[in-house]
């Protein structure tokens, strides 16, 4: 040590090192996890209302069969599970666009954390809402008597909630395209209309010829074929599992790309 | 501090933004533990200077070096730390909160209630930040700068917006901190805050550095008269041309005559022209700063 000022002499010399994994802290993920569960609006679309769809559209379809003997009502359980998950993480990706709207962003650029930490850290918000957001449907189904066998509960909503890594790109993609701090206003319907294409509302099967074939094509259609799956005992088709391949390439691409334009500095 | 280096140097930094050149060859060398105002009217730069300094863009030319290294790894060090205009805050996090948050961030920082306590909004860590004045938000900001405990701290117009209380409050804090030997830049439009709180004022305009000294340096440019007078069709070049004259300025029908000798200047002006309603003022820190800083012709 050499001799400091009178003032500093008393102060430990600063630890200069640079944080491990970019910034990326377990605390900090979660005063994040607890700032989402705190967000009335997200509570409620994410883990009320899917709950309260499945009371009014599941419960009367009550002592119906599929073609396999299972009850209906865990069809729709299990399409609302999707539903719920894909919502709840392309709100936490969207939040990227708010909180670059408010300046939050430039604001984390005066600190060690580095995008790619950033990143991550709202990849597993969004996967930690998604897999609360499967939970609770599964939960309001069972205790209103939808009986299936164990492994197809755990494989459907496995799929369900591995499915939504789709929809926590899209968001971030969402988030990187535009600033607005209200983007899931406008995103929700878009997602309503696609959940209606994946079949999650009504089967695709029951939706005219030609939107049957334009579904097969839209993002929700492969992460539902694939939940869905266990329960059905159809086979997985090639189509659904390209379906959720092409789609999760191309929003987290696009997301990437938006990423990376938004963080390069000009 | 055991460092040798400078904790800015700028050297030649020029940036464009289509036809604009908002710093035009800015050289600056800032040794440790300088307070110091960046004084400038809007757009003279000063913005654009401190994110280039901070590394949030890249000059078109000229190099930066903070603390004897690159922006990015001093800020990544947390050896830089800045409060901006632009930088915004989460409106759902409470003050502790944002605090806490942004302390992950770093391997290292200081407690996150002696920052609160530092800038003196230990009273309202709980309060949530969308709730909070815009004074008690730039204070926020202020505590998450003190966190990695910086040896250099950046501030762009800090007081903005804020009230003459909040003002004070703000500038007794960043004061106290200012004793521990922290390297301070910055920037302001308000004279009174330069002439106050900064050891050395860098005056800028254009992009360019006018004026570069200590605060009683800066006021002695402004030494001498300005001579007023009502002259329409005034020849500025010829009045330019007269001895003792600094500068010399036509707005409309009037023209203003910065000079060592306002005497000449007054006679002169009454013996050989048509001039009416001579006025002479002597000058202060005020016409200091708009002579170096306003458009002018001569430099």
């Amino acid at each position: 040590m050499t001799t400091s000022t009178p003032t500093r002499a008393a102060v430990t010399e600063p630890d200069r090192r640079l944080p491990a994994l970019g910034g990326f802290a377990p605390g900090a993920l979660g005063i994040e996890l607890r700032r989402v569960l705190r967000n009335r609006r997200t509570l409620a679309f994410t883990l009320i209302m899917p709950g309260v769809f499945f009371l009014i559209f599941g419960l009367p379809q009550g002592g119906q069969s599929l073609d396999n003997g299972r009850p209906v009502t865990a069809y729709i359980m299990i399409s609302l599970a999707v539903y719920a998950a894909m919502v709840a993480t392309t709100s936490v990706g969207g939040a990227v666009a708010t909180e670059r709207a408010l300046g939050w962003s430039r604001q984390l650029r005066l600190t060690p954390l580095r995008p790619a930490a950033y990143v991550a850290t709202k990849l597993i918000t969004a996967m930690s809402l998604g897999l609360l957001a499967v939970v609770i449907e599964f939960l309001v189904g069972a205790v209103a008597g939808v009986r299936v066998p164990a492994y197809v509960w755990l494989l459907s909503g496995l799929a369900a909630w591995v499915g939504s890594l789709v929809f926590a790109a899209f968001g971030l993609f969402i988030g990187y395209l535009a600033p607005a701090e209200n983007v899931m206003q406008i995103i929700g319907p878009v997602l309503a209309v696609l959940a209606m294409f994946g079949g999650l509302f009504v089967p695709v099967e029951v939706l005219p010829d030609v939107l049957q074939q334009v579904a097969k094509f839209t993002p929700v259609y492969g992460m539902g074929v694939l939940a869905r799956a266990p329960l059905t005992g159809d086979g997985v088709s090639l189509a659904a599992v390209a379906n959720l391949v092409v789609w999760a390439l191309l929003f987290g691409v696009g997301a990437a790309r938006l990423f990376r334009r938004d963080t390069a500095r000009v | 501090m055991t460092s040798t280096h400078p904790a800015v140097e700028l050297d030649g930094l020029t940036k464009s933004f289509g036809a604009v050149t908002a710093v035009d060859g800015l050289s600056l060398r800032v040794q440790p533990g300088e307070v110091v105002a960046f004084l400038g009217p809007n757009g003279a730069g000063k913005t654009t200077t401190i994110d280039m300094l901070l590394g949030l863009s890249r000059p078109d030319r000229g190099t930066v070096r903070v603390l004897g290294g690159t922006p990015d790894d001093a800020v990544a060090r947390g050896r830089v730390a800045a409060v901006l205009q632009t930088g915004g805050l989460l409106k759902d996090l409470t003050v502790g909160e944002t605090v806490r948050m942004t302390a992950h961030f770093y391997r290292h920082t200081r407690p996150a209630a002696e920052v609160l306590e530092r800038a003196g909004i230990t009273d309202i860590a709980d309060r949530v930040v969308g709730r909070c004045s815009g004074g008690q938000q730039q204070r926020l900001r202020f505590a998450l700068a003190l966190l990695p405990d910086p040896d250099l701290m950046v501030l762009d117009e800090p007081t903005t917006g804020m009230d003459v209380e909040g003002r004070r409050d703000f500038w007794q804090a960043l004061r106290r901190d200012a004793r521990r030997g922290r390297t301070v830049i910055f920037a302001t439009h308000y004279l009174d805050e330069a002439d106050a709180y900064a050891d050395r004022i860098v005056l800028v305009r254009q992009g360019r550095i006018v004026a570069d000294g200590t605060t009683a340096e800066i006021k002695n440019l402004a030494a001498g008269r300005t001579v007023r007078a009502t002259l329409p069709g005034a020849d500025q070049a010829a009045l330019a041309a007269l001895p003792g004259v600094d500068a010399v300025e036509v707005r409309g029908d009037s023209v203003l005559v910065r000079t060592g000798d306002s005497d000449a200047i007054a006679r002169h002006l009454l013996t050989r022209t048509a001039a009416r309603d001579v006025e002479i003022t002597s000058r202060n820190l005020e016409d200091a700063f708009l002579a170096l800083t306003t458009a002018q012709t001569g430099a």
